[in-house]
């Protein structure tokens, strides 16, 4: 109890240590990288107004991907939504006092998390059935999908099933702030909701989970259509016309 | 017309979505450029010794120059919502013909050489080693992608694999494997000034010769002037426009138009092409080479203004990228954009009331407009976004009476590219293209046989000659691809035609 209690300690700042130096590096590092040309996809918004209207669609709607194919986006868009629920609703393990909207959230974080496992299966089902997507399907396209999955089952188990004591996870988290180690609970669906969750946040800034920065630096989406108003051009570029 | 040593797809209502078929295409591949083809642009003469390292190394700078690229590889999340996109997966059904087909052709390489994940599991993220074969695949496979930008529309994060063909074909061209017929091409714009080596007295003859032409056919002098100094306005346009058909009925066009406009106006036989095969090759360097071409011209001949004629990649790097290359523009006249679309030009007097069209000349045709790639997609015309879907259309309704647009979802930014575009104009790649045209023929023959369809106007050099060679393996006829300042040229009614006096704004034209 005390070991396991160490080790997932452990386990946690090893993993927040990973996800927040891997996303802040690849992060800057897009940051830095300059974009050369302006390559908006057109129609494309002309004023930096338009383009945060524009991004914020692709973020809350998944614009692009609706008009690419509508399966994807239903199961896809489940599965997001659901995750940004659920996300709220364990925001109260985190937090001391709890804020009132979470609060409010409670409820739907469930129907979150069943909404998450349900379009992670729906998009794992086109995975193997239709026969483009199985192509392109590497062995970590449907590990990625297994972990989820698992995560949302084990999670959901213990709502539903094998109830763990919230208190208890709680004062381990908010211990672990201030480097108090508490005693964890010890229930396996809870030990093993938690392995992969500190799974998920360290394979995060090595994996293709990179979209969610991604998408924010991405030049077709971010760009404003103005090239011939202003002119746009890289360092190295300008560099260029020194010599 | 050759026979056709492939089987030629049958035209379908709507384009189906084909099962995955590997390796359907894997023996397309063009001519590799030779030594003398390489040397001109900077590049080495043939494959070179160490190219594995040299190609990771340029791998590495060009990830650092350009953000799309690194993003663009990392991205991904295999949605699949690309796959069915590509008018060469469409038309060949080979997989790796799929936008994220393509994409990961680099993407393996890029994660055994640049990530933790490649470097250790890289069985688990696919990732493998950049072997002669891949560099096959790659020579191969990304000389099967016309940059269209159609896979950049649906994907959720807007991965261009446009972006990573260009990228691929630079690192191809650093260590010796370049493809004939861009390079060649660049060549021959450095050497002569355009695409297809016609030199300055051969242009001269030409334009005399249409001149000429519209003389005996309208009873008015209508100038097409090159080299002309002190002109208001630069026309640069693309080459196959000096004489090729349709092209060339589009440059009567825009003479016409300058005529009634009443503004003077010069083609340069310095920067006598309006394409940019830079961008095809991905090489920033060449491209900002090309480019200089224009400026240089724009000095010399002391003009205001600089209009484009009808060419969908080159309108990309004029709207998109002239600035950039070649700006800033500050020696010109500030009330008109640097550089203008000949549409533009012609939209606007329309909008004025300035051009007198008789529209019936074009009765004897049933029009339908084809959204050309690269116009379409990245780039735009006007002031409002989607000006390059509307203006061209509006100048179609303004010339023509009968006009039918094609199937909603083949139209505008979701418009099949030709299957010519990118640098694959080239008989080499013939099977590559009859079969990349299927997506637009489908569509096009579907307004044909619905709504009696008999001309498609296009306002893209690469467009209008790759229907006409490709449009008679599917039983069509290659006249049936028109230019849109052809329906302009046919409509329009000319100040003075008819009464056979001479113009007295032809006068003015004299003052170089
Ligand atoms: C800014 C935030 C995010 C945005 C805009 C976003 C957007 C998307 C989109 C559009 C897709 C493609 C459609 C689909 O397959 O669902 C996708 C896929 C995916 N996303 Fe996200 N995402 C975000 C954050 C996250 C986070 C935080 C995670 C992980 C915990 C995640 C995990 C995934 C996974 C695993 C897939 C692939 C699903 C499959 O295999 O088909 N996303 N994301
Ligand atoms: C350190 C982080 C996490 C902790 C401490 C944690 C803890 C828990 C606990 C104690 C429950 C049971 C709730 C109850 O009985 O009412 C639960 C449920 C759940 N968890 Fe987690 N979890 C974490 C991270 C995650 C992540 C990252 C995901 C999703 C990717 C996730 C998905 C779920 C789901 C879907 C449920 C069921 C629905 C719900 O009760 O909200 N959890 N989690
Ligand atoms: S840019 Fe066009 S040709 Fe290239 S992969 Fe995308 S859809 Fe296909
Ligand atoms: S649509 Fe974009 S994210 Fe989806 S598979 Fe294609 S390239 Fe990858």
């Amino acid at each position: 109890m005390a070991f396991l209690t160490g080790f997932y300690a452990l386990l946690f700042y090893f993993a927040a240590v990973v996800l927040v130096t891997g996303l802040v590096f690849k992060i800057q590092q897009y940051a830095r990288t300059p974009a050369p040309l302006k390559i908006p996809t057109t129609p494309a918004p002309t004023t930096r107004g338009g383009v945060i209207f524009r991004m914020m669609r692709e973020v809350v709607l998944f614009e692009s991907l609706f008009r690419g194919n509508k399966w994807t986006w239903i199961f896809g868009w489940m599965f997001h939504f659901g995750l940004f629920l659920v996300t709220l609703r364990h925001l109260r393990y985190f937090i001391e006092p709890v804020w009132f909207p979470i609060q409010l959230v409670q409820p739907f974080g469930i129907y979150g998390g069943m909404a998450m496992v349900v379009g992670l299966a729906g998009l794992w089902v086109r995975r193997f059935f239709v026969d483009r997507v199985r192509y392109i399907s590497a062995p970590s396209d449907h590990l990625i999908l297994a972990l989820l999955i698992l995560i949302g089952c084990s999670g959901l188990m213990m709502k539903f099933v094998f109830h763990t004591d919230v208190v208890a996870i709680k004062t381990f988290f908010l211990g672990l702030y201030a480097f108090d180690v508490k005693p964890l609970p010890s229930d396996p669906l809870l030990l093993l909701h938690l392995l992969l969750v500190a799974v998920l946040m360290i394979v995060f800034p090595y994996s293709k989970l990179l979209h969610a920065p991604g998408l924010f630096f991405s030049p077709s989406r971010n760009q404003a259509d103005n090239p011939r108003e202003r002119r746009h051009i890289a360092p190295w570029a300008r560099q260029l016309e020194q010599e | 017309m050759a026979k056709a040593t492939f089987e030629v797809p049958a035209l379908t209502q709507y384009t189906e979505i084909p099962a995955v078929t590997p390796d359907a295409m894997a023996h397309s591949a063009p001519f590799v450029a030779k030594a003398d083809f390489q040397k001109p642009l900077g590049f080495p003469g043939g494959l070179v010794d160490d190219w594995q390292t040299t190609a990771i190394a340029k791998m590495r700078e060009l990830l650092g120059r350009y953000r799309s690229l690194q993003v663009y590889l990392d991205s991904c999340v295999k949605c699949g919502a690309c796959t069915d996109k590509c008018h060469y997966y469409l038309g060949t059904k080979d997989p790796k013909n799929m936008p994220v087909g393509r994409q990961d052709l680099m993407r393996k390489v890029y994660r055994r050489y640049f990530t933790l994940a490649g470097r250790f599991f890289p069985k688990l993220v696919g990732a493998e080693d950049f072997t002669k074969e891949v560099l096959d695949d790659w020579y191969s496979y990304y000389h099967q992608c016309s940059q269209c930008r159609r896979c950049s529309v649906f994907c959720p994060y807007g991965i261009d694999t446009a972006e990573i063909s260009m990228a691929a074909r630079e690192i191809m061209d650093s260590i010796g494997v370049g493809q004939k017929y861009c390079n060649e091409i660049i060549g021959k714009v450095y050497k002569i000034g355009n695409n297809l080596g016609l030199p300055g007295p051969a242009l001269e003859d030409t334009l005399e010769g249409l001149e000429e032409d519209v003389y005996d056919e309208t009873g008015v002098k209508v100038r097409y002037p090159i080299d002309e100094e002190g002109a208001e306005i630069l026309l640069v346009t693309p080459s196959a426009d000096f004489f090729a058909e349709p092209h060339v009925d589009g440059l009567i066009g825009y003479g016409k138009v300058f005529h009634e406009a009443g503004v003077t106006w010069t083609l340069s036989s310095h920067a006598s092409e309006a394409a940019n095969f830079g961008m095809f090759i991905g090489s920033y360097a060449n491209m900002r080479r090309v480019a200089q071409r224009i400026r240089e011209a724009a000095i010399q001949l002391k003009v205001k203004r600089i209009v484009f004629g009808e060419c969908g990649h080159a309108w990309r790097v004029a709207y998109s990228f002239l600035n950039t290359l070649a700006g800033p523009w500050d020696f010109l006249d500030p009330r008109y954009p640097v550089p203008q679309h000949i549409c533009e030009f012609t939209f606007d007097l329309i909008q004025q009331g300035r051009l007198t069209f008789d529209k019936s000349e074009n009765d004897d045709k049933v029009l339908t407009y084809h959204d050309s790639c690269n116009v379409a997609r990245a780039s735009r015309m006007g002031d409002t976004p989607g000006g390059q879907f509307e203006i061209p259309r509006a100048i179609i309704r303004a010339t023509c009476n009968h006009f039918y647009d094609m199937d909603e979802d083949t139209i505008r930014d979701r418009t099949f590219c030709c299957g010519g575009g990118g640098g694959l104009l080239t008989d080499d790649l013939m099977e590559l293209r009859v079969k990349g045209a299927k997506p637009r023929l489908d569509a096009l023959n579907n307004v044909m046989q619905e709504k009696g369809v008999t001309h498609m106007a296009a306002i893209c050099a690469i467009c209008k000659s790759q229907f006409t060679k490709v449009l008679p393996y599917y039983g069509m006829e290659m006249d049936q691809i028109v230019s849109l300042h052809q329906l302009v040229s046919n409509a329009i009614v000319l100040t003075g035609q008819g009464d056979g006096d001479l113009e007295d704004e032809d006068e003015t034209d004299e003052a170089a």
